[in-house]
């Protein structure tokens, strides 16, 4: 059985991932391309009984010459022999209704001399626009199989599937090359080739214009090809510019003979009828501001169900387990060690899964797009781009996903910056301990009969944290210094109609990034943190039960289980290290037992609320009903005091702290694998942990 | 008189491309369709004047007024 490699080639929404969907049906994988962090979508199609081909979905670009990381891939890809991805057959899926732009991808893909099929979809648009497209005549004009399909309904799958096996069978080429080099610069390419064992003028002169970003030539090579460009003189941007002149002027002379009736360039469409409303100076921001009102309502108010299911879901659980397994330290890790961990992760489910849906629902209809383009103007102030709103938006939900779509920004200034200051966005993880240290400190009233006292205190600190991420961008960019100019160009797409199995697939993969990445390491710190808080030094711990039981004899037995558990945390590894860095943040408010919580949370601020409950309630046990982590943290006394620990003040410093946190290993990890180095998620660690220590110190000042 | 821009136009009126000012900007232009002789129309602005929309070989462009400004027109 053979496995020959598919590639989908094509402009962005020329219809490509649908197609792959069609293809591979539910039978696709997700993960990075070799050696680069880009997504790749794979899947297996079952051509015939005796051929299952590997589908390989690709980023979607204008022209082979990439403008941002993500683009990069494909030249990567397409003109690299030796690429583990290099395809058998290339599938260049082009919109039938805007032919013209999409075949200088196509023509370029073509020259590079890849076995291509040419996929003509959207017909039907092109028919409403009134343009019929003569299929045989493109194909014989080009010189390639071309095959009609619809990648919505899955139409002419069949006739797909007999183009590639005749591809793979016998590679026809076209004759001669669309746009050939070799005609005007001759002798350079001529070096080239000779010098690198080329057989292609047009993929010559790829290595000539591409080499600095080709990431299969060593440093060798790439001064090997400035040596040849030096000798001839070369100029790579004039000349591409002529290439690309040049191909449109020889689509747009194939176009007349192929394409009758074409579209006058005034006559609206419905999609710009509705950008008029979209983009309008007062309607485009009113309706924007409904739709993020729409999407906070859909984080906090309809995920609460979901989420209180899933935590008395695993309250259920964890005491069912400690009822019928048992008594040892066995259990104990197996229900407050790893179910108190993964029941944090997945109460994060719901938010992150209803964010997601309405984002993508947003971009599959293409609404997203004016989101940018409205907002380009605003954000470009602080150093950002249009582009930078989807990581903000998702930064809502958590950043890990947001900073991954931070690829699509072309300017790596901008992209660095949307990076470092997405992190302030609020995320869901902060959301409980928000909702926790609120309800301790602000009374549950109405402010103008409508408003909710605690509501509102929650969205000022959401506020503070999208006004400190566009600060934190404004300044930045007063540091970061470039030459390259900061662009926004882009192509607005027509407003469709959401594929649903797209919206449910965006969901799943993002829902399933989170419990992964995030997940892994959460898990592993509620077990490391279980351990340290049940096991301390030698006999100490022993030691702390004698000295509570000596100390208390005329209490209830209850009262003495809580005072024993106390001490033991105390004596634990866990509250040595409370203990240790109790002289750092005593400036702050926090005692030791806070300590405990934000080391542990450091890793992610999940941890946080399951720590301090598990240090607030060693001891309550689960025999103990009724009583919550917050009442219980109403009772803990100052010893100092003898007043309430839980102090306005200390909350809000508690509060100010976390806006600020960079308490996320995972955001970390992300951030060193998007820029490639380690000095980034450095900065970013440094300035946001300087920025929320001297906050919390000012806030707790203040208000003590 | 200095050469008009895309910039300069208003909505609704349409113009064709001559030139451009800056050659690594239109690199990306010419991939997006913006082609000497092309003929295209200003569709719209967005809220603030900044992004422009215009509309080219038969879509949608969205550009920044700074770019559209090295678009030389007739």
């Amino acid at each position: 059985m053979s496995s020959p490699v598919i590639a989908l080639v094509g402009n962005p929404n020329a219809g490509k991932s649908s197609l792959f969907n069609q293809l591979t049906g539910l039978r696709q994988k997700t993960g990075n391309f070799p050696g680069v962090t880009v997504d790749k979508k794979s899947g297996s199609w079952t051509i015939d009984s005796q051929t299952v081909a590997t589908v390989v979905d690709l980023p979607g670009v204008y022209s082979i010459y990439p403008k941002s990381l993500d683009e990069q891939i494909v030249t990567d890809i397409l003109a690299n022999p030796d690429h583990p991805d290099y395809p058998d057959v290339a599938i260049v899926v082009v919109d039938a209704s805007n032919l013209h732009r999409n075949l200088l991808l196509f023509t370029q893909v073509a020259d590079l001399g890849v076995p291509v099929i040419l996929a003509l979809n959207m017909l039907d648009v092109a028919r409403q626009q009134s343009k019929e497209i003569n299929a045989v005549k493109l194909a014989m004009r080009l010189g390639v199989p071309v095959v009609r399909i619809n990648a919505r309904t899955g139409d002419g799958v069949d006739q797909l599937k007999k183009a590639v096996m005749g591809q793979i069978r016998e590679p026809t080429l076209p004759g001669k090359l669309f746009f050939d080099p070799g005609e005007e610069a001759a002798e350079l390419i001529d070096d080239t080739r000779r010098q690198y064992h080329l057989d292609n003028n047009y993929l010559a002169l790829q290595y000539i214009i591409q080499h600095d970003g080709f990431t299969f030539l060593n440093r060798q090579q790439q001064v090997g090809l400035d040596a040849i460009i030096e000798k001839h003189q070369f100029s790579e941007p004039t000349f591409q510019a002529g290439e690309t002149i040049t191909r449109y002027k020889r689509i747009a002379q194939l176009l007349s003979e192929v394409v009758t009736d074409q579209r006058p360039i005034n006559q609206p469409t419905w999609s710009q009828k509705l950008d008029r409303v979209l983009l309008h100076p007062v309607w485009g921001y009113a309706i924007f501001g409904l739709i993020l009102l729409l999407i906070f309502q859909a984080i906090f108010a309809w995920a609460q169900p979901f989420m209180d299911a899933i935590d008395a879901g695993v309250a259920w659980l964890n005491g069912q387990l400690k009822e019928s397994l048992p008594k040892g330290p066995l259990t104990d890790l197996l229900t407050d060690g790893i179910l108190a961990g993964v029941g944090g992760i997945l109460v994060f489910i719901p938010q992150i899964a209803f964010l997601f849906l309405l984002v993508s629902l947003l971009e599959e209809s293409g609404y997203m797009s004016r989101v940018m383009v409205i907002m380009d103007r605003i954000m470009r102030k602080f150093g950002l781009n249009g582009r930078s709103v989807v990581p903000l938006i998702s930064g809502v939900a958590c950043a890990v996903p947001a900073i991954m779509a931070t690829r699509s920004i072309g300017t790596r200034r901008d992209r660095l910056i949307t990076i470092l200051v997405t992190p302030l966005m609020s995320c869901s993880a902060r959301l409980p301990i928000y909702t926790i240290l609120i309800a301790l400190v602000v009374p549950s009233q109405r402010v103008l009969g409508v408003f909710n006292l605690q509501g509102l205190a929650l969205m000022g600190l959401y506020l503070l944290g999208l006004v400190s991420a566009l600060l934190a961008a404004y300044v930045l960019k007063l540091f970061l210094r470039t030459k390259e100019r900061s662009f926004f160009i882009m192509e607005l797409p027509t407003f469709k109609l959401p594929r649903w199995n797209h919206v449910a697939l965006t969901i799943w993969e993002s829902v399933r990034a989170f419990v992964w990445e995030a997940g892994r390491v959460i898990l592993a710190i509620s077990i490391i943190l279980w351990v340290l808080a049940s096991y301390g030094p030698g006999d100490s711990m022993d030691r702390a039960e004698k000295q509570a039981r000596l100390q208390s004899d005329k209490v209830t037995t209850e009262e003495l289980q809580n005072r024993i558990a106390s001490e033991r945390l105390e004596a634990s590894y866990a509250g040595r290290f409370g203990h240790l860095i109790e002289p750092a943040i005593r400036p702050l408010g926090y005692d030791w037992k806070i300590g405990i919580a934000l080391l542990s949370s450091f890793a992610a601020r999940e941890v946080f609320v399951g720590t301090m409950s598990t240090i607030y309630s060693i001891g309550d046990g689960a025999d103990d009903e009724g009583i919550t982590i917050r009442e219980r943290l109403h009772q803990e006394r100052n010893p100092a005091t003898g007043g309430p620990m839980y102090t306005p003040a200390l909350a809000w410093s508690l509060l100010i702290f976390y806006v600020f946190a960079m308490m996320c290993m995972s955001t970390l990890a992300a951030t060193q694998r998007e820029t490639k180095s380690w000095k980034w998620p450095a900065i970013q660690l440094a300035y946001m942990m300087t920025i929320a220590y001297v906050s919390a110190f000012i806030t707790y000042q203040l208000l003590q | 008189m200095s050469k008009r821009s895309v910039a300069d136009l208003k909505i609704g009126e349409r113009a064709t491309i001559q030139s451009f000012e800056n050659q690594l900007m239109s690199l990306k232009l010419l991939e997006m369709g913006c082609l000497p002789g092309a003929e295209v129309c200003l569709s719209g602005k967005a809220p603030l004047g900044d992004p422009i929309c215009l509309s080219v070989s038969g879509y949608c462009l969205a550009m920044r007024k700074s770019e559209a400004a090295t678009i030389f027109i007739d």
